[in-house]
């Protein structure tokens, strides 16, 4: 187990790049803005990728880095130009109707990362809880998967909805690095050109909304209840 | 399962010639047969794999392929319909990736830092694992996988992506995805099972299980369009086969599987016969179809059979697995589920048949039916749906039964 004998340099590394990409997630909670929503994903995508390349370099798992080549060439430039053509295409630029205003959506979301340092504490096994490391990353995965839930509760926009998405995944693939790096290679890379096609996917999709249901907001698709 | 996935392939693919030919749809068939195959192509491919990870994916897969072909009428309905499913089922899996990626790490204590992610190997790590951390896992997978499948109350793109799916779309998504990710909640309820925390997870899934199953039949009492109607029955025979694999022993997991295959085949029958209904009488009310007995006498009367046989009526293969699944419950821990689980039922049952009564026998003024082309391709899977359908009901193969106690013992780590 790689992470029972991180000495403190590494540790702080790895911690305050997980921590840099979660503050990353509560700017896209934040923000009304679709375009800094991309930026932001665009620069926690980076954060993860370096974090996967610290991982490999001092725990000796040099597929890491092919990891963390493919993870900043995808998530860092290929998926955040994909959505910005979906954005200039939409010609939408902001959020208009906000459940929540950001205010307090950023307060809910302090509270839920909490929530996820209690279910993180309660899941540590009692021999690793020397390793703060663990227990942080835990927390960051899950209460970036509680953000993006958040997000894709809070926000009508077609766009946020597909970055909600994204954070969730963001967050899985951050934990996996720091609890998992001998996860099988195939796996990891399957996963990444996976995502690649769900946001192809989803411009189709946007696209057929813009044209057949002539909104983007998912405000107005109400025709089938019940 | 693959038996179960492929026959509803079988079935779809004979009716989706007929039926798309309804569409006018000319040029875009290629298309469509394209992501049909694939459709099914990746669901076999759930099955088969031996993989934790390629599950996941495959899953994943069936997930952005099914969105295509149910948005694949382009009307503003079904394009709602596949935003909401691709959104709704997308966010579940995620979940089911954490818990997979939970397990694995849990894995990582017993079995060091890199090993082969199989089901096998997390079978023998399991026993080993800080519970807590095994129970957050198999939560978040069931949740997970949970969606795909349906349960309540992660069920709600269901409806409308059945609703508005072409008919051979919507068997295959009832008939064989759901029974794919069913496959998932059970292969992870048998890592689990024989550790700690398997009474939780088994009371979790019995829950779920319960909870679809009454809010399924809650809505198929109030239902107006036939093929919401059809998608929450699926709701609740997928919250069934939750109860049989939850109440676990031989007999609930023997039933749960039984029921997989005979639902697929009842629900593929059914989704033929109101996609029939819906071409002829150009809508998706039940109160705008009357006297269908008159309009179709012979794919009708099947589709009337379908319909007490779904029911879960004797003699049709249904009655039979639910009896089963029944028998399980009523022995073991969770005999106040399996009493809400029969008198669901008879809610079921009337509330069904309630709609099936208005559509053949109301005396309503006969309405302008329109003639339908390509009778043999639309009856001919029907006939072959319900022709097993009765068999299944009134003789369970012995072979079939040993097969099913074979993959009870092995999904199940034969700890029951």
């Amino acid at each position: 187990m790689f992470l029972a004998h991180v000495n403190p340099l590494q540790a702080s590394i790895f911690s305050s790049l997980a921590i840099v990409s979660l503050l990353l997630a509560f700017v896209m909670l934040g923000s009304h803005w679709l375009r800094n929503y991309v930026y932001a994903f665009a620069a926690q995508s980076w954060l993860i990728a370096a974090l996967s390349a610290a991982v490999g370099y001092f725990g000796g798992y040099p597929e890491l880095y092919v990891i963390a080549v493919l993870t900043a060439l995808f998530r860092g430039l290929v998926l955040p130009y994909l959505l910005m053509r979906i954005i200039a295409r939409l010609n939408v630029k902001r959020e208009l109707h906000a459940v929540l205003q950001p205010s307090s959506s950023l307060v809910l979301g302090a509270f839920l990362v909490m929530f996820a340092f209690v279910i993180a504490n309660h899941m540590n096994w009692r021999s690793l809880l020397s390793a703060h490391v663990v227990v942080l990353a835990l927390t960051i995965m899950l209460s970036m998967k509680f953000l993006g839930f958040l997000m894709l509760a809070v926000r009508d926009e077609a766009v946020s909805q597909i970055l909600g998405l994204l954070v969730l995944e963001n967050g899985i693939f951050l934990g996996s690095q720091i609890l998992v790096p001998g996860m099988p290679l195939l796996i990891e890379i399957v996963i990444l050109f996976d995502l690649l096609i769900v946001v192809a996917c989803f411009g189709m999709l946007v696209r057929f909304l813009v044209v057949h249901a002539g909104t983007t907001s998912s405000r107005e698709l109400n025709r089938l209840v019940g | 399962m693959i038996l179960c996935i492929s026959v509803v392939y079988t079935l779809s693919s004979i009716y989706a010639v007929g039926y798309m030919r309804l569409l006018d749809e000319e040029k875009r068939l290629p298309l469509f047969y394209g992501l049909f195959s694939g459709f099914a192509f990746t669901m076999l491919a759930a099955c088969v794999t031996n993989n934790v990870g390629v599950f996941w994916i495959a899953i994943e897969l069936t997930t952005l392929i099914s969105t295509f072909l149910v948005g694949f009428e382009r009307e503003a309905e079904s394009t709602e319909a596949a935003w909401k499913y691709i959104v709704v089922v997308s966010g579940g899996i995620s979940l089911a990736l954490l818990g997979t990626v939970l397990f694995y790490w849990a894995g990582s204590f017993v079995l060091g830092p890199t090993y082969a992610m199989t089901w096998a190997a997390l079978h023998t790590s399991a026993p080993a694992v800080y519970p807590p951390l095994l129970l957050v896992s198999f939560l978040l997978v069931l949740v997970g996988y949970g969606t795909k499948a349906g349960l309540a109350p992660m069920h709600t793109w269901l409806p409308d992506a059945h609703s508005e799916a072409p008919a051979p779309v919507s068997a295959m998504l009832s008939g064989a995805l759901l029974n794919a990710s069913m496959l998932g909640i059970a292969r992870f309820l048998g890592v689990v099972s024989g550790t700690s925390v398997s009474p939780f997870a088994h009371s979790a899934v019995v829950g779920f299980g319960i909870f679809s199953f009454v809010i399924a039949a809650l809505f198929i009492v109030r239902q107006t369009g036939i093929k919401r109607l059809m998608a929450y029955s699926s709701v609740e025979h997928i919250g069934v086969q939750a109860l049989g694999l939850g109440f676990g022993g031989v007999f609930g997991v023997a039933g749960a599987l039984y029921h997989m295959l005979n639902h697929s085949l009842n629900k593929s029958l059914m989704f033929f016969g109101a996609g029939n209904a819906m071409r002829a009488y150009g809508t998706k009310e039940i109160s705008g179809i009357r006297h269908v007995l008159k309009a179709f006498p012979v794919s009708g009367t099947l589709w009337l059979l379908g319909a007490v046989g779904i029911a879960g009526a004797p003699p049709f293969a249904l009655f039979l697995s639910e009896f089963t699944v029944l028998r399980a419950g009523i022995g073991g821990r969770y005999r106040w589920a399996a009493i809400v689980f029969v008198v669901f039922l008879i809610v079921v049952f009337i509330g069904f048949l309630a709609h099936f009564r208005a559509m053949y026998f109301d005396d309503a003024p006969q309405q302008q039916v329109r003639p339908l082309s390509g009778l043999v391709w639309r009856t001919l899977p029907m006939w072959l749906a319900f022709v097993p359908l009765l068999v299944l009901g009134l003789w369970w193969p012995r072979g079939l039964w040993e097969i099913f106690t074979r993959i009870s013992s092995q999904v199940m780590g034969g700890s029951q």
